[in-house]
């Protein structure tokens, strides 16, 4: 059966994020929601304006940490936060879109920046029944 | 952390002997309790550490140790680069510089009673904090590039503090080796408008009194006295540590790779002290720490303006300014022998003893103010830095309370609205963006600091000096 969520799970000082999804794409996307919602309520967010993203590294796991990294440089310059993401990885190339808003305190209420993506508890993998999960620590 | 695990060397010194790959032994500050709430991440990352190449005396960790990026937060450790010594970005972790800097006000307690709120209103209006706060200034490209060499001594050019402050800063506010050329557009452009603004999590601009003194002659060197107010300031270096760290990271992965340095955890990468990573990765985090220093004189700047504003008796002075994420050049002696080592300091503070070289004239006896940031209902302590810490832990001790609990945790437990009320009722200020927020960093989420501060003196890495608790928190 193929699943389709995101969560956050414990870490003693920051906190974990965690994608699952059919593809591993969709699981790189719904990190990325998990990652907004460390920021803030992912439901506040609204899709109003696209941006795209590209990166590349040399595996999943090294990738999955840089396309953190890139949707948080698009954050912090782009004064935005996002809600929605569309991935597509070829050759460990990754492109994608990415649909948010400006950042308004009174809004969002930001509870907190992440000041990083890192490769603390960093895992790529696909299940038994096929379904990708991705995670790590982000610094907060 | 099973204590069983440990050889007690003193009642606050574990010790770890070296086994498999470890180069050097594990030694743990820390009281029986702390051991036992320790957790079994700090014992792996700490024995991972001693395994790394040129790595001297031992692997450190501070009585407020959690479990961290390769290294563990409370982490310290001295790395010899001519015997093949490492530098590793996450030992330094991707907040560069974070630290602490306290200022006296020249006020009492009665002084500011009648203006708290006003104070607290002013404070929370100026001081950028939060996610989506940008600073007053913002830099050209070549801008940047000064303010990275020029650090506090930049800021204080542009009018941003006194030549007075600049003594009362670790390196006189302006770190050398700093190398703008190794830090990427993406760090530089990322910190384009960040300089003067706080930042969050559990950064914070605070207005403390004096509680308790313990060490009169010492209190009196650093101009402290019971029901003194103190400003105190916790941050960092903004998005460019964060944006240093990150694009370290991975280039460390690989260097390591290709140097044959192998790592026990992605997390712990790093690269040979004397190859190009390492020296690239050193001009960047230098200019992180001027980033981070230069940054806590622009809000030293906001908050004197305030304090001009609502008590223009008020005389806001530095007292110090110390980061506790740093790698730093420093001699020590260890086996009778001066030796220049590379000391990380991870969730660890410089504290340098009497006579130091470093220290401003005026602190030869005392010893090297150490400020110890609490919670926002908690205290904080002021220290200073022992000769016996010079001779233990390469002059390093405890940099706060350090988590009990994970943020998640925290959410579940507290509404943020709870806590600001029950701060209130114990006469503490809060001012911040989030409720959430303000509940993730709750006081009961965090170790007790009287107790990290404890082991740390009993185990004679630093003295106690001063005991500070909030009057006001304006939360990052």
């Amino acid at each position: 059966m193929s699943k389709r969520y995101w969560e956050h799970y414990s870490h003693p000082a920051d906190m974990g994020i965690r994608g699952v999804g059919p593809t591993k794409e969709e699981a790189f996307s719904q990190a990325a929601m998990a990652m907004t919602a460390v920021v803030t309520d992912l439901q506040t967010v609204e899709p109003k304006e696209q941006i795209e993203i590209r990166c590349e590294e040399q595996d999943d796991e090294l990738l999955f940490v840089k396309w953190l990294s890139a949707i948080l440089y698009e954050m912090a310059t782009r004064h935005m936060l996002f809600s929605k993401f569309e991935v597509k990885i070829e050759d460990n190339q990754l492109y994608a879109k990415a649909w948010g808003e400006s950042i308004d305190v009174k809004k969002h209420s930001p509870a907190v920046e992440v000041k990083a993506a890192t490769y603390t508890d960093l895992n790529v993998e696909q299940d038994k029944d096929g379904n990708w999960q991705v995670q790590c620590i982000v610094d907060v | 952390m099973y204590a069983e695990k440990l050889k007690r060397r003193s009642e606050c010194e574990w010790y770890i002997e070296p086994f498999g790959e470890m180069r050097v032994p594990v030694i743990i500050y820390a009281d029986e309790q702390l051991i036992k709430d320790m957790d079994d991440k700090v014992y792996e990352q700490a024995v991972n550490v001693a395994k790394l190449p040129g790595i001297v005396k031992a692997s450190f960790a501070m009585p407020d140790a959690h479990w961290g990026y390769g290294f563990p937060i409370g982490g310290v450790a001295g790395f010899d680069a001519e015997k093949g010594g490492v530098v590793s970005a996450g030992g330094v972790g991707f907040d560069i510089a974070c630290g602490v800097r306290a200022l006296g006000t020249g006020l009492r307690v009665s002084d500011i009673e009648p203006l708290k709120a006003q104070l607290a209103d002013m404070l929370s209006r100026r001081i950028p904090a939060g996610l989506g706060s940008r600073g007053k200034l913002v830099l050209s490209k070549e801008q940047m590039d000064e303010m990275l060499m020029g650090g506090a001594q930049w800021a204080v050019e542009r009018g941003y503090g006194t030549k007075d402050d600049l003594r009362r800063i670790e390196e006189n506010g302006r770190m050398a080796g700093a190398k703008p050329r190794y830090v990427s557009d993406h760090a530089k452009e990322r910190q384009k408008d960040e300089v003067g603004t706080l930042g969050s999590g559990n950064h914070y601009l605070e207005i403390q009194k004096v509680t308790d003194i313990y060490d009169d002659a010492i209190a009196g060197a650093f101009g402290l006295a019971k029901d003194d107010i103190i400003l105190s300031i916790h941050c960092g270096s903004r998005g460019l540590g964060h944006q240093i760290g990150t694009d370290y990271l991975p280039k460390m992965v690989k260097a390591a790779r290709s140097q044959g340095i192998e790592l026990p955890e992605k997390e712990l990468a790093c690269a040979l002290i004397n190859s190009d990573i390492g020296q690239q990765y050193l001009g960047a985090m230098n200019c992180g720490i001027n980033c981070a220093i230069a940054n806590r004189q622009v809000l030293t700047h906001l908050a004197r303006g305030v304090f001009d504003e609502a008590l223009p008796k008020s005389n806001l002075t530095l007292l110090y300014d110390v980061s506790h994420n740093t790698c730093k050049l420093e001699e020590h002696v260890v086996e009778g022998k001066p030796r220049k080592l590379y000391v990380h300091r991870k969730g660890a503070t410089r504290a340098f003893g009497p006579g130091h070289a470093s220290l401003p004239g005026e602190f030869g006896k005392a010893g090297q103010p150490v400020l110890i940031g609490g919670t926002m209902g908690t205290a904080s302590y002021i220290l200073a830095g022992t000769e016996e810490g010079m001779s233990t832990s390469f002059g390093s001790c405890c940099h706060g309370a350090g988590r009990a609990m994970s943020r998640k945790q925290a959410t579940k437990r507290w509404h943020g609205k709870d806590v600001v009320r029950a701060l209130a009722e114990k006469n503490i200020i809060i001012r911040s963006a989030s409720y959430r927020g303000v509940a993730e960093e709750a006081p009961q989420a965090y170790k007790d600091v009287s107790v990290v501060v404890e082991a740390t003196e009993k185990a004679h890495l630093a003295r106690k000096v001063a005991r500070l608790e909030p009057v006001i928190c304006v939360k990052g």
